[in-house]
């Protein structure tokens, strides 16, 4: 019989809350830095948002990249982004920011095709209207509010409003640092990007709701302990099991970001970034607002009761 | 006492096996796939895995209406015109057909019986001052818009058809929207070509007092329209043409058109109905010697000299075509117009080559993905990880099996949500393990900890999951094409994660405590 390795020493007792306000200025400061960002750099809307022409093509042979240059610049349609990319040089990417109408966009995409000719073959184009690249990003704020609302409708509904409200705090910090992230690197902010921030917010609150698990069965369990010691309680007993979880979830993403390929390079980078700051907010964001929020007054304490006295006739 | 109940043992058997028939598909032959029911099949990979097209494109719909009044207007001065009544200013304005009827009350209670039964569906008035008011209200309009999405669907549909795609898809997305996916067609030029043209054919005669000069200067007379050629001239400009704006016949009287030889050029010969046959006989009876103006799509196809009267009701279109040019000529008049053209919103193409990169890549993330976590659960937690790695397996099948079931396709952040679902699976069992652990440290004796540890964790790894569950749901409902396929495989992958952990875990810790009968934990 062999036993596993044990990562952490039994017992641990870090005080994690009692440092909350180094923790919470740290955060306060990471989503003012991210705002600005946001408001004065904004996001590099990739071609989801922003709309435009996008084409990844192979020549035949290697690409001469300066002569095809010249000749679709001679077609006039539009500033024409055109680079090569990958390590065999036949693989180029044509980029035409937005048009102002679907028809001309559509013109110069035909044009372009006729340019290229048979010669090239096409590993990916996307088009995408003004039109549908504006629906695309009402959808994205729709699904990221909606999904937070969910949520912290649901931490309500099986906790209390105080973990609820907690679990909203830390699930925003994280998608406005998330953005922030974004912003700083310049990394292109896509549907694939949003489809990124939706699941850190669930990883981040799956996380939370672990340690607010054990908050609520530990609140039952120690009704006169201080609540700054009991939240310290919390997460020291379930600190294993976050580090573990992590670990597990950032081994898996990684993989993705190595082998997945460049389509989803970008989305497994994000991830990685989505399980430290969604274990970060959990462990130091999540727990410690719940000390503001008047936690163990009396009325928590008889609800908890109450649904103990219901669960456990 | 550690206990599973025998109904119980039954169901986790009953799930595996599903798992393992519906996941077998997927590691068969093409050819085996191809013989297997329709219920049994492998999971299908979307267009950024097998390469295809996406279009999405959109009606015009302003058209419907000014096309629809364009008729009224029509329709009133013959209806005016019999019943002998005099009118002014018949004209378009603001989305109603308008005009002043002379007269007093009765010629105004006489224009407004006799519009009304010519103008079915629309709001016909003629006010106290004889003002004519005809107009079509919010639910005609709607109906309108029903109508040319359902028509436009099927001619699309037959035009596709015609074009010998694969399992095309072509389904309406909201009101006034269609999508369109092609698997395997990786270059969807002609495509767009095929269904882009609305295809509406009229023939009018030539205004040969008019030159194009004169037209160009603006002196264009009342009846006539100057339009464009097909094909461009000797120096690339657009020939012009001054074209009668009588229509003489219409499109909608073909009944078949198909690609042939002139004298060696690709021409389209087609083949009139009874009553488009005769309209066109006359036509060209009456007008032999001058010139006839096929026009499609608003520019001139060709303009022919009419030779003789043509009363068989078939011709041929000349104009220079290519035999594909002429081939998807005669495909798209066989389908029919488009009751309004369209515009294409969105189109996403991906190549085979890309294709194949990318499940290449998503194999070797997975398997390399699946590799890390089964050996960082094996170092972790010794043989309950080996027991929590078999359920990771037989959450994978039990994933792939469901997705195939439910005719998911799997898509390139499909294969991403399959990955995290590895990372993310094991929470339940790190969850349930990690509270074994305290619970022998607080003093349970071992069998107590195990039996503690599954009941206690439950409740956490449900709310967890039902939060992560959520997030899922939005993606999905939120999310188009590749996105969603990210969130069916989270969101499933979140319930067969709950049942593998919670459910064959659970199974095996028990069968091995029984068997062995531990004194302490192996974690």
């Amino acid at each position: 019989m062999f036993r596993g390795l044990k990562f952490l020493p039994e017992g641990t007792r870090i005080d994690f809350v009692g440092k909350r306000l180094i923790s919470i200025a740290f955060s306060l400061t990471l989503l003012l830095g991210a705002g600005a960002l946001l408001l004065t750099k904004g996001l590099n809307y990739g071609i989801d948002f922003a709309g435009g022409i996008q084409m990844e093509v192979r020549g035949q042979g290697v690409v001469d990249v300066a002569e095809l240059r010249t000749r679709l610049n001679a077609l006039g349609v539009g500033e024409i982004g055109l680079q090569g990319i990958g390590n065999s040089g036949r693989e180029a990417m044509i980029r035409i920011p937005a048009f102002n109408d679907e028809v001309s966009q559509n013109a110069a995409l035909k044009v372009i095709r006729e340019t290229l000719g048979p010669t090239f073959e096409n590993r990916r184009t996307e088009v995408v209207g003004p039109k549908v690249g504006e629906e695309l990003i009402l959808d994205g704020i729709l699904a990221v509010s909606l999904a937070i609302l969910a949520i912290a409708g649901y931490i309500w509904l099986r906790f209390e409003l105080h973990f609820a409200l907690g679990g909203m705090i830390a699930l925003i910090h994280d998608v406005i640092a998330t953005m922030g992230v974004f912003s700083l690197t310049g990394m292109e902010f896509s549907l694939t990007s949003v489809a990124a921030v939706l699941t850190i917010a669930g990883y981040s609150i799956n996380d939370t709701v672990v340690v607010y698990d054990r908050v609520r069965e530990n609140l039952r369990k120690y009704k006169k302990m201080p609540l700054a010691e009991l939240l310290n309680l919390s997460l020291n007993e379930t600190l294993s099991r976050t580090i573990l979880t992590s670990g597990t979830t950032v081994l898996s993403v990684l993989a993705v970001a190595v082998f997945g390929g460049d389509v989803l390079r970008g989305f497994a980078l994000a991830l990685i970034w989505g399980v430290v700051i969604g274990t970060y907010s959990s462990i130091y964001i999540a727990l410690p607002v719940l000390i503001y929020f008047n936690l163990r007054n009396t009325d928590v304490i008889s609800d908890l009761d109450e649904a103990d006295a219901k669960a456990r006739p | 006492m550690l206990y599973f109940q025998k109904w119980k043992i039954a169901v986790v058997a009953l799930v595996i096996a599903a798992g393992v028939v519906f996941a077998t598909p997927n590691l068969i032959s093409r050819d085996q796939q191809d013989a297997l029911p329709g219920w049994w099949q492998p999971l299908s990979l979307g267009l950024d895995l097998q390469g295809g097209s996406h279009l999405l494109l959109e009606l015009n719909t302003g058209e419907l209406v000014k096309d629809k009044l364009e008729g009224v207007v029509d329709v009133v001065r013959g209806t005016l015109r019999t019943e002998k009544m005099r009118y002014t200013g018949l004209s378009i304005q603001h989305e109603a057909v308008v005009a002043s009827i002379l007269g007093g009350e009765t010629e105004r209670a006489a224009a407004r019986k006799a519009l009304r039964n010519a103008i079915p569906n629309a709001d016909v008035d003629v006010d106290a001052d004889g003002l004519l008011k005809v107009s079509y209200g919010e639910k005609a309009r709607r109906e309108m818009l029903e109508g040319a999405l359902s028509t436009t669907l099927e001619i699309i549909r037959k035009r596709i058809d015609e074009l010998g795609t694969r399992e095309p898809s072509i389904q309406r997305q909201g009101s006034n929207r269609i999508v369109v996916q092609l698997p395997g067609v990786s270059d969807p030029k002609r495509a767009r070509e095929v269904i882009g043209k609305t295809a509406r054919m009229t023939f009018h005669l030539l205004d040969t007092e008019t030159s194009v000069e004169e037209a160009m200067k603006g002196r264009l007379p009342p009846g006539s329209m100057l339009l464009e050629g097909m094909d461009a001239g000797p120096q690339g400009q657009k020939r012009l043409y001054v074209v009668r704006k009588k229509v003489e016949v219409t499109g909608e009287h073909l009944v078949d058109a198909q690609p042939s030889f002139d004298q060696g050029a690709p021409v389209v010969s087609f083949r009139f109905d009874a009553l488009g046959g005769r309209i066109f006989g006359k036509v060209t009876q009456d007008n032999v010697g001058r010139s006839l103006a096929i026009v499609l799509d608003n520019k001139v196809v060709s303009a022919p000299n009419i030779r003789s009267a043509i009363m068989q009701g078939n011709g041929v279109i000349t104009g220079g075509f290519s035999v594909q040019g002429a081939n998807d000529l005669a495909l798209v008049l066989r389908s029919g117009a488009l009751p309004t053209s369209i515009t294409f919103l969105e189109e996403r193409s991906v190549g085979p080559s890309l294709g194949a990169d990318s499940i290449r890549a998503g194999m070797v993330a997975s398997l390399v993905g699946l590799a890390l976590v089964v050996g960082f659960m094996v170092v972790a937690y010794g043989l309950f990880g080996l027991f929590a790695d078999v359920a990771l397996i037989v959450n994978m099948m039990l994933l792939i099996g469901g997705l195939s079931a439910l005719g998911a396709t799997l898509t390139l952040p499909g294969i991403a949500g399959i990955v995290l679902t590895i990372g993310m699976a094991v929470d339940a069992n790190v969850l349930i393990f990690e509270r074994m652990r305290e619970e022998a440290r607080n003093g349970r004796s071992t069998l107590s900890a195990i039996e503690t540890g599954f009941s206690r964790a439950f409740s956490t790894i449900l709310d967890a999951n039902v939060t992560t569950l959520a997030a899922a749901l939005l993606l999905y409902h939120f999310g188009s094409g590749p996105v969603r396929g990210f969130a069916v495989t989270l969101g499933l992958g979140i319930l067969t994660s709950m049942f593998s952990a919670v459910m064959v875990t659970r199974l095996m810790v028990i069968i091995w405590a029984r068997r062995v009968h531990p004194s302490a934990l192996p974690l």
